[in-house]
């Protein structure tokens, strides 16, 4: 019998880890925003990136995401780099990832609905009586079903940012990147995004990166967590192995002490906010 | 002192040389996807190009006819000052006709769009932009020029000409109200006086010019809203810059055409 071995290469894919990532780099205007970070993240794992504002978290996600190409280093997703795989292959990897940006990137001009049928209506053949029915469905998990026809700009702040996830869960993604996904809630609503996003892991599977200054819903929804500062990772392990962890800028974050007498860690903060903003 | 000034020229030609770059590339990666993509099996967004067509081309149809109109009268008004002091005012049709034709029509028509259509796509694309949205569609494995790029510059291109042709005729119009009810010509021999001065040159000219006219507006406009980085008054920076630049490149792209029209003649 003979095996296709596009195939095999696929299946491979889906049993190596689902994210690689080895020596990136990235600087800004002669600062250090990433050094040399190390990361795999396997299949159905949920892993969670703690930082303060400004350590160089969004950046990692966006390299991650090939929104952003680091000065050194490589990001394997399943196997493919965003950035150097010829286009098809990309196109059909991008299939498999959802990104629930931080403030929701719902598009204006599109009702929830439509927001949501978005991707299936470009990369599916299925019939719009079946894209219905697959978009009710998607914003039935999130709360959604009655708003299918309202505009973003017609939601709240939590509800954008549950459509945000029923949008990227539109196409059952193997890869689900959240940017703070419970920031600026209240604390009802975020921890309905918290057993959403834990419900994601346990009924589709799907490996879950959520980046996050939010210490309560990380330590709910983590199988590991990883702290970044200053584009390097003090620490990276399971929730109990982080909270037992002495070094002394993961203690300062978990016991939300204040850094003293460091105004050059303030400029840092400073300036790679302004990039990260700028991007 | 003079170090200063010569720093601070060499850095503004150097940004706005990369500015260039940027549109021309632009222009490159979406002429690639409207010539070649088809061929390669993606598709061309029709729906989204009609709807890009309507805004650009329906939307603006009052407008236009009432500054053509109004141009028309205007442009009668002064040349009968002067023709009527050679005694050839009947001359008036042909200079209207001509003058809105080959020149006016396409350059009001140009400006009114990059002042109504143009602004929107910057102001539009550069809220994309910031707001993530743009980066959204990356994510998800759409192409931002083959879905924002292309269907502005195809409703955009086929808008134009559509549009000029359109003010030649209410601005032709404009100029015979005028001519018929201030300079007492006859209506019958203002239209044979005007279609007997104009060529077919003559209006193809000015179509051929509205195409390119569109490109530009189309590209500048995009790729200023796709280049906005930082927040809502960026957006606002952008749209001012796309405005002015699309402006200015069209009144360099009108004056090149001219120029090669009058030498070919």
């Amino acid at each position: 019998m003979t095996v296709d071995p596009v195939k095999q290469i696929r299946a491979e894919r889906r049993t190596s880890p689902a994210i690689e990532v080895r020596g990136l780099r990235k600087s800004y205007l002669g600062r250090t925003v990433l050094d040399g970070i190390d990361l795999t993240v396997e299949t159905g794992e949920t892993l969670v990136i703690l930082g303060g504002s400004g350590s160089g978290k969004s950046t990692l996600l966006r390299c991650m995401l090939g929104l952003e190409r680091p000065d050194a280093g490589s990001v394997l997703l399943q196997g493919v780099d965003l950035l150097s795989a010829p286009p098809r292959e990309v196109k059909e990897l991008r299939q498999r990832i959802g990104m629930a940006f931080q403030g929701s990137a719902l598009f204006g001009s599109l009702t929830l609905a439509e927001n949501v049928d978005l991707p299936l209506e470009e990369f599916t053949r299925l019939p719009l009586s079946t894209r219905r029915i697959i978009v009710r469905i998607k914003l039935a998990l999130v709360g959604l079903q009655d708003a299918l026809d309202r505009y973003p700009s017609e939601l709240s702040g939590g509800m954008q940012k549950r459509a945000a996830f029923a949008r990227a869960m539109a196409l059952d993604p193997d890869l689900l990147f959240c940017d703070e996904p419970s920031s600026g809630l209240d604390p009802v609503t975020a921890a309905g995004l918290d057993r959403l996003l834990v419900n994601l892991r346990e009924v589709f599977g799907v490996t879950l990166v959520v980046v996050t200054h939010e210490l309560q819903s990380a330590f709910a929804v983590a199988d590991r967590l990883a702290l970044i500062h200053r584009g390097r990772f003090r620490v990276m392990g399971t929730p109990d192995e982080v909270r037992a962890c002495q070094d002394r800028v993961v203690r300062h974050f978990l016991d939300r002490v204040p850094e003293e007498d460091d105004e050059d860690d303030e400029r840092y903060q400073r300036l790679i906010r302004g990039w990260e903003s700028e991007r | 002192m003079l170090e200063q000034t010569l720093r601070h020229v060499g850095s503004m030609v150097e940004t706005r040389l990369a500015e260039v770059g940027r549109t021309a590339r632009l222009a490159a990666s979406a002429a690639e996807r409207i010539l070649i993509g088809p061929w390669r099996g993606e598709r061309l967004r029709l729906r989204s190009t009609i709807a890009q067509l309507s805004r650009a081309g329906e939307g603006s149809l009052p407008l236009v006819a009432m500054i053509a109109f109004l141009v028309g009268m205007i442009l009668a008004l002064q040349s009968a000052h002067t023709l009527r002091q050679l005694g050839t005012v009947r001359l008036v049709a042909d200079l209207v006709a001509l003058s809105i034709t080959r020149e006016l029509a396409p350059l009001i028509t140009a400006i009114l769009v990059v002042g109504r259509v143009g602004s929107a796509i910057a102001a539009e694309l550069g809220t994309m932009r910031v707001s993530r949205e743009v980066d959204a569609l990356v994510v998800m494995g759409f192409d931002p020029v083959s879905f924002l790029v292309v269907p502005r510059l195809l409703g955009l291109v086929l808008a134009l000409p559509c549009l000029t042709l359109f003010a030649d005729l209410v601005g032709i119009l404009g100029g015979a109200v005028i001519a018929t009810t201030v300079l007492g010509l006859g209506v019958p021999g203002y239209w044979s006086d005007s279609l007997a001065a104009l060529r077919l040159d003559d209006v193809w000219s000015g179509v051929i010019k509205s195409l390119c006219f569109g490109a530009i507006t189309a590209l500048v406009c995009c790729q200023k809203g796709l280049d906005t980085r930082g927040g809502a008054d960026e957006v606002g920076r952008s749209t001012t810059s796309a405005v002015v630049r699309s402006i200015v490149l069209v009144i360099v792209a009108d004056l090149v055409f001219t120029a090669w029209f009058y030498l070919r003649e």
